[in-house]
């Protein structure tokens, strides 16, 4: 089946469009305009308001119809795994786990660069997307940098915590690898690994990465908090945890 | 000033504003026993310690280090002292210390001396800011007519500097009377003031004097062409809150968001260092005449805004407390509220309305500072500027005094030039077309709104009274702000703190505390 754009009559192929073009507000800058539009392929182009928005720059609001179609038939979309968001974490969280869950952080190490794991887990987050503190079936600790292995073990093991979140900035001479490395090695002799939802994230860090090394995952760039309880809340439910 | 709409029990209110005193109180007792590594490198930027050394490390900064444990007795005097020894000026001196001199090493001069030089030293900060002062309160007179009300507020938030001035001086000239330049994700966690320009930041620009420079010659500029004056704001918060002020006071920054415990309860920094770290930012906010923009709509982005209103009342009252206490007038206390109700219930405009009247009423000499829907935009264009002009409306209809712009990209993307444009050009449709909506209406009594902002306040004094029954410390360890427990002990920046020595020498604190006669003791 073709489809186009519905305006008021099937096929008509209708877009309304709105930009800005840097140029000043001028009959010549609609011209401009119109001529653009039907560059992209659009017939019957009007330019409906046009504003400046300052001395060197016009907004515009246009109408155009087009005669390109798509087959929907031929439409075929991969479904991608999704995060849940803020509010489906805290509701999964309820209907599945059934209390709050301790989610412990820190920078171990020698690393003092705390920019990671506070936009994972501060309150205010980043980029409008809320930190783990502010989600209320999630107690979130977040230790801060330069905390030994040993301590973030004990501290883990004291709050009893249900996930631990390591970042990891600094990778010169992969000392990342090696710390990453020890904290594993720790968390096994203690024999807590299985107990333990444990992520490791930083601009370098992937989840191939991670994983060879032994972590539940790995988040790097571009990663966002709900990402990460996303991960933890749907890990616990699949190894059976609750209470 | 209008008369009553919402019918509030002047008692009430009066004994919502004792309650928050008493709330103060052993804070106060707490912050005058106190410094930190913050105020005294705050102070040493008033005598003049500015620069970097060879590593990037700010001067003043190096000077705190130098001086360690012993800020106790105030850093001033090792710092004039050293000026006094070696014959130099401030620059001079700054150079020396970058280049290795520790002036802890000195002999000290005799203390009249230091006394002396003080006094000029402090004379050459208060003449500048005084000057600042002068200046905006002239521009401000002259070119009132063209300024709205209320004010426009824009952000922009690019990282680089030069390309801030361009977006600021655009969003300038579509016609708004403020631009924000939004800090990069981080920095109030930094324990220094980073130096110079900077073209580089991550959702934002970093605050610097040479960029607090720069920008305010770019909005005198665009203010002297388009007959206005821009007014021009930052970050007075996290971990340099009173340094962030000095550098505002001396390059005339115009507001800043400076709140008494955003820091504490949404940037886990410790509640003592923010506690004493605040009255002294907001002493010299106070003594440059800008105007503080205080942090309540961040309760309303983590709470139901119908179910916790009375906190953002509670808080409200708390901040101006505490800016009293910091000799800071009325007129300079833009308390801060936001319009984050669920749209889809009922009547929600009413409560909104008698939300932001009832603000209005308690507190009505504050310019208030009104924070447009962010938390239930979605990627629907089309309903969030439905929803801006309804904010809109609620903020002129309510005598707001700073209305931070909605855009209809909220949650899609950094504005468009083209989505500020609409947000001014909503914004003075409504503040046309509903001019004098205020003065002729009057609610119905007993109706949805005043039995909306009686509730609310009733819930404030219940809270404020629970919060006096522990004590600030413990309410807010205890969870009772933003649902988020804060330890005492916790957070970022407690070892920044120290007691103060009995000879505590601090002469700009003393002067400043003078100046804005604020009382001490009590």
């Amino acid at each position: 089946m073709m489809i186009r754009p519905y305006g008021d009559t099937l096929n008509d192929g209708a877009v309304q469009m709105s930009f800005t073009l840097p140029v000043a507000h001028s009959a010549k800058a609609d011209e401009a305009a119109i001529l653009y539009t039907k560059k992209l392929g659009f017939k019957e182009v009007e330019v409906v308001h046009s504003n400046p928005l300052s001395d060197e720059f016009t907004f515009f609001v246009v109408y155009g119809k087009t005669d390109i179609s798509i087959d929907y038939d031929k439409v075929e979309v991969e479904e991608v795994e999704k995060s849940l968001d803020f509010y489906g974490v805290n509701n999964f969280i309820k209907e599945n786990i059934k209390r709050n869950i301790v989610v412990v952080g820190a920078c171990s190490g020698s690393d003092a660069h705390t920019v990671g794991i506070d936009a994972i887990m501060n309150m205010k987050g980043f980029d409008q997307h809320y930190g783990l503190e502010r989600y209320p079936m999630i107690d979130a600790f977040n230790l801060g940098a330069q905390i030994p292995n040993e301590d973030l073990i004990k501290k883990a093991v004291e709050l009893n915590a249900d996930a631990i979140l390591i970042s990891q900035i600094v990778t010169q001479k992969e000392v990342h690898i090696q710390n990453l490395t020890n904290f594993i090695e720790l968390l096994e002799a203690e024999g807590l690994r299985s107990k333990m939802v444990v992520c490791a994230g930083g601009p370098r860090i992937g989840n191939k990465l991670a994983l060879e090394l032994g972590y539940d995952a790995g988040f790097g760039r571009g990663t966002y908090p709900e990402d990460v309880a996303s991960f933890i809340v749907e890990k616990m439910h699949e190894r059976g945890v609750n209470n | 000033m209008t008369k009553s709409k919402l019918n509030l029990d002047a008692n009430k209110i009066a004994k919502a504003r004792e309650l928050s005193k008493q709330i103060a109180a052993p804070v106060q007792k707490y912050i005058e026993k106190h410094t930190t590594v913050a105020i005294e490198r705050s102070t040493l930027r008033m005598i003049g310690a500015d620069g970097i050394d060879s590593d990037g490390v700010p001067i003043p900064n190096k000077i705190v280090n130098q001086i360690g444990e012993n800020i106790c007795y105030g850093a001033t005097k090792y710092y004039i002292n050293a000026l006094l020894k070696k014959g130099l000026t401030p620059d001079e001196l700054n150079k020396e210390i970058g280049n290795g001199l520790d002036i802890t090493k000195l002999d000290f001069v005799d203390f009249s001396y230091i006394e002396e030089k003080a006094k000029e030293l402090v004379e050459t900060f208060a003449t500048k800011v005084k000057a600042n002062v002068a200046y905006r309160e002239e521009k401000v007179n002259k070119y009132k007519e063209a300024e709205n009300s209320p004010l426009l507020y824009l952000i922009v938030a690019t990282g680089n500097i030069y390309e801030d001035v361009k977006q600021a001086q655009a969003a300038a000239k579509q016609g708004a009377d403020v631009i924000a330049v939004i800090r990069t994700t981080g920095q109030s966690l930094l324990d220094f003031v980073p130096y110079g320009p900077t073209t580089e930041g991550f959702g934002g620009t970093y605050a610097t004097q040479e960029n607090f420079k720069i920008m305010r010659k770019a909005l005198d500029e665009t203010g002297e062409a388009t007959g206005k004056y821009i007014r021009l704001v930052n970050y007075c918060s996290g971990l340099c809150m009173p340094e962030i002020a000095v550098m505002g006071a001396l390059e005339r920054l115009d507001m800043m968001l400076n709140d008494s415990m955003y820091g504490i309860l949404f940037r886990d920094i410790n509640m003592y260092r923010t506690f004493v770290d605040q009255k002294f930012s907001r002493m010299i906010n106070s003594f440059a005449g800008i105007v503080i923009n205080s942090g309540e709509d961040n309760y309303l982005t983590t709470s139901d805004a119908v179910e916790k209103a009375y906190t953002v009342t509670a808080s409200q009252f708390i901040n101006e407390r505490f800016a009293y206490e910091s000799g800071l007038p009325a007129k300079l206390m833009g308390l801060g509220h936001a319009f984050e109700m669920n749209p889809d219930i009922k009547n929600g405009f009413l409560l909104e309305m008698a939300q932001a009247q009832m603000a209005s009423e308690i507190f009505p000499e504050a310019p208030l500072k009104y924070m447009p829907p962010t938390k239930y935009m979605t990627g629907d264009i089309f309903k969030g500027l439905a929803m801006n002009t309804l904010f809109n409306f609620i903020a002129k209809s309510t005598n707001q005094g700073i209305l931070l712009l909605g855009m209809l990209t909220e949650a899609i993307h950094t504005p468009f030039m083209q989505d500020r444009f609409l947000g001014v050009a909503n914004a003075k449709y409504v503040l046309n077309n509903i001019a004098d909506f205020s003065d002729d209406i009057e609610y119905k009594k007993d109706g949805i709104m005043q039995t909306r902002a009686r509730t609310v306040l009733d819930e404030t004094i219940e809270f404020l009274e629970e919060i006096n029954k522990v004590d600030l410390f413990e309410a807010i360890e205890g969870k009772m702000f933003a649902e988020i427990s804060r330890p005492k002990n916790g957070g970022k920046g407690l070892e920044g703190v120290a007691e103060k020595a009995a000879d505590y020498y601090n002469p700009f604190y003393t002067y400043l505390e003078n100046e804005l006669n604020i009382a001490k003791g009590n």
